[in-house]
């Protein structure tokens, strides 16, 4: 029994680690900018936001991705709007707009008459269910959000570091926010079916939260994200594989396991560097 | 004095500082024209038939009370808040027109100094207008930078993060990313608030420098102190130019007491001094509208 390369011989599972990887590597590229503007609660209600869409789709029988993409950015850009509007703070705009989505989909789906699918595969992810077509549109549309960024990394840059400095020396800041927030909402609906809705929050902060305790440099942030985005999946995916557990849930935890581990680090690493100097002064 | 400038009145301000009702006095090209302008958020009013032009050349101190319209003034200039009446002209075009040309340097309490850029980033941020999305910064861009950098003094700290800078190395930082955007109006929002007298100086050497090069400096301050030593020419608001002319104009009684009201004490011949408590609940009322349209989602 070869514990890596056993599950390979199944093509679900090639599969399962093809999609997971990009994901990951998607999710932390988005996320570095998510950490750095304080917009994880943003990433978490545009994830419950796409539950409306994805049921809608399977209502009327229409790709699950455009329906998810249709919900996702039009919360996005109605999130973005209701902020600009400055009648109510951001984080209210998004809590009630998020919450009202998520009950559409709960009520819709409550409607479907005798349905019996997977309810836990939306909120959760099934990733060892993606199909060859599945795993076409999610590269093609991680690659047209990640050569989005690799356009506008530093304009989104700039606008993120210092908007009012960036919007002065005529960076269109309004539309790289709202560009930035539809590329947000991209990588949710690619998610989707690695981790689903509830956890997808996850596969996007936590990421360029840990590199983030790790670089003094944005390059380097990113490049540390994308780093654990694309081994956490694998890791979690044979975890999953070898312990029966839930493939998204686990891949999650991965995450979460190395963002505490390198915390720890840290702290202990700035604990040995402050003892050591400490005699000397 | 007779610099008072009533409702209706416009000021110009000049090297002369010379300021009438209806006078406009240019030593140079106009870098910022205000006619009759009227501004604010929703429908509360921010500042009233303000009138005010700056020429190149000009090293400017805008002072008045928190909440008394300076940044309004600085968003207006730059083309971020639309005025409801009244003409704006930024280097002789609408603004935002020529925005590649202006520089804005922000209030240090508004930037996350924890952001993972260093000194040569944030510099660099200064050429990101002119290179457009599809351009990486070239050999022309780390000369620009590398200068930018040599000129305020940071050479030596150009990898550092700016989070681990000095309050005035900071500052520095982001006059180098002006200067390396070869700006020609520099917007600075409180450039000299909250660091010491020395640190004041050398960031003022070098504001005074770039007026000296036909640069337009235009600073927010609220420490009248800085103002009178440091700027040549000052406008006094409070929600309307209340004043304009030469620095020397802030010694008038007249003029403080109209800008800042009842809220300031005077100190006999010395300069007035705001009242800390009340000036503080402004600040907070400020800082909040600055952040609802920060343009930030």
């Amino acid at each position: 029994m070869n514990l890596v390369l056993d599950p390979l011989h199944f093509a679900f599972f090639v599969r399962a680690l093809a999609a997971s990887a990009i994901v990951g590597l998607v999710c932390a590229t988005v996320g570095s900018y998510m950490v750095l503007r304080g917009l994880a609660f943003m990433g978490d209600a545009l994830g419950h936001s796409a539950f409306p869409g994805v049921v809608v789709a399977y209502l009327i029988k229409a790709p699950f991705y455009l329906g998810a993409s249709v919900a996702a950015i039009g919360t996005a850009l109605a999130i973005g709007w209701v902020t600009r509007q400055g009648k109510v703070r951001g984080d209210t705009a998004i809590g009630v707009i998020f919450a009202g989505m998520f009950a559409l989909g709960v009520f819709l789906f409550s409607l479907i008459p005798n349905y019996v699918g997977d309810l836990f595969g939306f909120l959760f992810g099934e990733v060892l269910g993606i199909g060859v077509s599945d795993l076409i549109s999610l590269a093609v549309l991680g690659a047209l959000v990640l050569g989005t960024v690799a356009l506008l990394w530093k304009e989104l840059l700039y606008a993120s570091f210092d908007s009012l400095g960036a919007a002065a020396s005529g960076l269109p800041v309004a539309r790289l926010d709202y560009l930035l927030l539809v590329l947000i909402a991209l990588t949710i609906v690619i998610s989707v079916q690695s981790v689903g809705i509830i956890l997808v929050v996850a596969m996007l902060i936590t990421p360029a939260a840990t590199a983030q305790l790790l670089s003094r440099s944005f390059g380097r942030l990113v490049f540390i994200a994308g780093a654990i985005g694309i081994v956490s999946p694998i890791v979690g995916l044979y975890a999953s594989y070898w312990l029966n557990s839930a493939s998204g849930a686990t891949i999650v935890l991965v995450e979460t396991a190395v963002f505490v581990a390198v915390l720890l680090a840290t702290n202990v690493a700035a604990a040995v560097r402050h003892a050591s100097v400490e005699p000397a002064a | 004095m007779n610099n008072l400038v009533g409702e209706g009145g416009s000021a110009a301000v000049a090297e002369s500082g010379t300021v009438g009702s209806d006078a406009v006095v240019a030593a140079g090209a106009s870098a910022v024209l205000l006619a009759g302008v009227n501004a604010g958020y929703g429908d509360r009013i921010a500042l009233e038939n303000v009138s005010l032009e700056i020429p190149l050349g000009a090293l400017v101190a805008v002072v008045g009370p928190n909440g008394g319209g300076k940044s309004t003034l600085l968003k207006l200039i730059s083309g971020m808040l639309k005025p409801w009446t009244g003409r704006v002209e930024v280097l002789g075009a609408a603004p935002g027109r020529e925005a590649r040309r202006v520089a804005y340097v922000p209030q240090a309490e508004l930037v996350d100094w924890s952001f993972p850029v260093n000194v040569w980033n944030v510099a660099m941020m200064g050429r990101y207008p002119r290179l457009g999305p599809l351009r990486q910064p070239g050999r022309l861009d780390h000369e620009k930078v590398e200068a930018a950098l040599e000129r305020v003094g940071l050479i030596d700290r150009a990898r550092t993060p700016i989070g681990a800078l000095s309050g005035g190395q900071r500052r520095r930082a982001f006059l180098a990313r002006a200067i390396a955007a070869e700006a020609d109006l520099y917007l600075l929002d409180e450039p000299v608030t909250g660091v010491d007298i020395p640190t004041q100086e050398a960031i003022m050497e070098l504001l005074s420098a770039e007026a000296e090069a036909g640069k337009a400096v235009v600073a927010t301050t609220h420490d009248l102190g800085a103002a009178v030593r440091h700027f040549r020419t000052t406008v006094a608001i409070n929600r309307r130019v209340i004043a304009a002319g030469p620095a020397s104009i802030l010694t008038d009684p007249d003029v403080l007491s109209q800008t800042y009201g009842g809220h300031l004490l005077f100190l006999g011949e010395n300069l007035g001094v705001l009242d800390d408590s009340h000036h503080h609940d402004q600040a907070a009322g400020s800082e909040k509208h600055f952040h609802e349209h920060g343009g930030r989602p």
